[in-house]
């Protein structure tokens, strides 16, 4: 079995690709840096496809299957192993990040072609990869660290890899310190975590949370920290600020990183721990809690930003909010299946949103846009496609995920009626906010200059990935499917028995989700065409339908009432389109002090005053003792004879014992 | 045979090294300060003999013979240097060379 043996290729071949291009790309043609980049990773998702095939033919008991390169720390007993690990959960992860990265690439040679430094690009993105398989592979806390802070880098690098604009820099530095907020409580927790448990290892942590010989205290306390990490990982309330600002960077970015993988590290962790979080109740709720706040909170600015990419980014956030929902109610596999199928819809939406800027050359603002459905026809049924995934339209791949999320926050084990109302409404805000963006682009009259702007469909390399997700975004769900007849969820059943191994009590973590296998059990007579019914107008369905008449209405039949409601509701409508002023409360509350404790205390008076005033004052003493030592030096041949003289006689007094007379 | 204690030679000795060093500070004669060092070695020389022949012991002779040595090889450089320092300031005296300094 040689890729289950050798894991680490899958992780080599993107660092490979990234050193080629990053090293030695900047003389290569860009036919060259294609290859490398994309055929890393196109090797990569093969290594994947094999390591699946062999997976396949593992017998239960050999999962998750470990394995072990070499120890990277040893002290003490603190033992941090380069060890990956693979069980259903990296499986899923690991298919979703390279595919999507594949598609990816292949977008962005089209996306990028008239840009500068592009070996640079493909360095960063084959990076990117690297750092996030590292991330989904990892055995332990410390190595998935190490892939999450690697992910974080590359963000950072891509959001401001146009450099020489200053929006791009402020923003990328904003995603970068941002996150780190939430990553020192990811660090301590990692810290308390081995404290606690005695180890780093997942195996080793989650049979040990297993035996019940720790306080569910401290399991809350640990669980809140790492959950810390997620929330700026992840964009969730409050550390949610960076993610609209990092649409700064190039849109591929946006698809790959903050869309369809980078951000939904934190829901992967949380799922990742779910033996520590399923034991921790309070922990599980503020996840929850979180979660469906900022889905109802995210959507709600959506609703007013004019900005086609602004508007993805909130829908972003307030999607991972429903994953974190998914997994605060014990649903993970649904969290995770909204995860994958989000990567799918929400990377196509980013990805086409691109394809529209392309053609608009540059133009972002959707007020600018309209009646692109005739010129740009493949950008147009795609991101059609995609929408109606994203709203939740029965049939498309966001219905079933998001369905499970909102049916286990309903009904299942640790259901609370009022984050399921949160998640409904915002399911209602997330169709409206989708078709006003639909309609307002691709709609309508044209409102740009028709011959200054000369629209064109966007080449090959862009349509094909594409296409691809649209393909995914319709049947990406479809695992699912089965369970809306009451049937097995294949995509629930195949993550089962990670989800099952640890779980508090076997069988009720999950039966939220499996809810068609706890029917059938429960003797609830199972009919499935009432169970079919039943699923196709349930209020997520009703109030994603709602959502779209309300836009069709707002903005293809009567267009002139969104001005008009904005009129009315003077106050509402700015306060969304500042979305909450939120980065002006930061701005004064934290920012602002800490700007000026910075530069009235730290660096005016610590810096300038206490160390560059020792350093100063050490190399003053030894400039002015020169001066006068040097003095000795007056080149007069006869001072030189008498000190020698002087030197002699105090060396022979002193040999002589006059130094015990003087005594 | 009535032989002069060693403190005669020790003091004569002790007297011509001093001479020696006072010269040696206080003339400006770069050949004169020559000389003075001259005298300086001789002086332990002198010391070097007396100490051999009170303890018969052949060391102190064979230090002598190095130091006279040396003392050769030291007038030839040094003169040397007095004529090419000659040369160049038309003067011995020791404070025109002063360029070497701070």
């Amino acid at each position: 079995m040689p890729i289950l043996d050798h894991l680490w290729i899958i992780l080599a071949l993107p660092l490979a690709g990234s050193a080629l291009n990053g090293l030695l790309g900047k003389n290569w043609s860009k036919t060259v840096v294609n290859s490398v980049g994309i055929g890393s990773v196109s090797l990569a998702f093969l290594a994947v496809v094999e390591l699946v095939r062999e997976f396949a033919q593992l017998s239960a008991a050999q999962i998750p299957w470990v394995r072990n390169y070499f120890t990277w720390i040893t002290a003490g007993t603190f033992r941090v192993d380069f060890s990956l690990r693979v069980d259903q959960l990296t499986i899923v992860m690991l298919l979703v990040v390279t595919f999507v990265s594949l598609l990816v690439h292949i977008y962005s040679t089209g996306y990028m072609a008239h840009e500068e430094g592009y070996y640079r690009f493909f360095s960063y993105l084959n990076l990117f990869v690297f750092f996030m398989l590292t991330l989904v592979l990892a055995a332990n806390v410390v190595l998935m660290f190490v892939g999450w802070e690697g992910v974080g880098l590359c963000s950072y690098l891509l959001i401001g890899f146009w450099f020489l604009k200053q929006s791009a820099i402020s923003a990328g530095k904003k995603a970068f310190i941002t996150t780190r907020i939430g990553d020192f409580g990811f660090t301590v927790g990692i810290l308390y975590l081995f404290w606690t448990f005695g180890s780093v290892d997942f195996e080793k942590v989650f049979a040990k949370a297993a035996e019940g010989t720790v306080g569910v205290g401290t399991l809350t306390v640990i669980c809140l920290l790492l959950f810390a990490g997620a929330i700026g990982k992840s964009a969730q309330l409050p550390l949610y600020v960076w993610l609209p600002d990092a649409m700064e960077g190039p849109t591929p970015v946006s698809a790959l990183i903050h869309a369809a993988t980078m951000v939904t590290a934190g829901v992967y962790m949380v799922a990742r721990m779910h033996p520590l979080f399923s034991r921790a109740p309070i922990a599980m709720f503020v996840v929850a809690l979180v979660g469906a706040l900022t889905a109802f909170y995210a959507a709600t600015i959506g609703l007013v930003q004019t900005d086609i990419k602004k508007v993805l980014a909130y829908s972003t956030i307030s999607q991972l909010g429903y994953m974190f929902l998914g997994c605060g109610v014990g649903a993970y596999a649904a969290g995770i299946f909204h995860l994958m199928t989000h990567a799918f819809f929400k990377g196509l939406l980013f990805l086409a949103a691109g394809s529209v800027i392309h053609a608009m050359a540059g133009e972002q603002d959707m007020r600018q846009m309209g009646g692109l459905r005739k010129e740009i026809p493949i950008t147009y049924w795609t991101m059609f496609i995609a929408t109606l995934a994203i709203a939740g339209i029965p049939g498309f791949a966001g219905f079933f995920s998001k369905d499970e999320i909102l049916d286990a926050a309903g009904s299942g084990p640790h259901a609370n009626l009022s984050l399921w109302l949160l998640g409904l409404i915002g399911a209602g805000l997330t169709s409206f906010y989708m078709f006003r963006l639909i309609f307002l682009t691709f709609f309508g009259k044209p409102r740009y200059d028709e011959h200054k702007v000369h629209v064109h469909e966007s080449p090959r390399s862009m349509t094909v990935p594409l296409m691809i997700l649209a393909f995914l975004s319709i049947f990406g769900g479809w695992f699912a499917a089965p369970h809306l007849l009451g049937k097995t969820d294949y995509f629930e059943a195949f993550l089962h028995p990670v989800f099952a191994a640890y779980a508090v009590q076997p069988g009720i973590e999950q039966g939220a989700s499996l809810a068609g296998a706890a029917g059938e059990a429960g003797g609830i007579s199972p009919n499935p065409a009432m169970e079919l019914l039943h699923a196709l107008t349930g209020p997520p369905v009703i109030v994603a339908l709602i959502g779209l008449l309300v836009a069709w209405w707002f903005y293809i039949r009567r267009p002139d009432l969104p001005k008009k409601l904005a009129e009315s509701l003077r106050g509402l409508y700015t306060l969304l389109l500042h979305k909450y002023y939120v980065d002006e409360i930061y701005a004064a509350l934290i920012i602002r002090p800490l700007l000026w404790f910075s530069t009235n205390v730290l660096w005016h008076v610590v810096d300038e005053g206490v160390i560059d005033g020792t350093v100063n004052g050490v190399a003053r003493v030894a400039r002015e003792g020169g001066e006068q030592a040097r003095e000795l030096q007056s080149g007069n041949a006869r001072s030189y004879a008498t000190w020698v003289v002087i030197g002699a006689v105090g060396f022979t007094a002193l040999m002589l014992g006059f130094w015990e007379v003087v005594r | 045979m009535n032989a002069v204690p060693i403190s005669f030679y020790l003091v004569l000795s002790a007297v011509l090294f001093g001479l020696g060093v006072v010269a040696f500070v206080f003339k400006r004669n770069i050949i004169t300060i020559f000389m003075a060092i001259e005298l300086m070695l001789n002086a332990v020389n002198l010391a070097f003999v007396a100490f051999a022949r009170a303890w018969n012991q052949l060391d102190g002779l064979v230090f002598v013979f190095f130091v006279i040595v040396v003392a050769a090889a030291e007038a030839a450089v040094g003169l040397a240097i007095a004529i090419a320092l000659y040369q160049n300031r038309d003067s011995l005296n020791i404070e025109r060379v002063n360029l070497l300094k701070f």
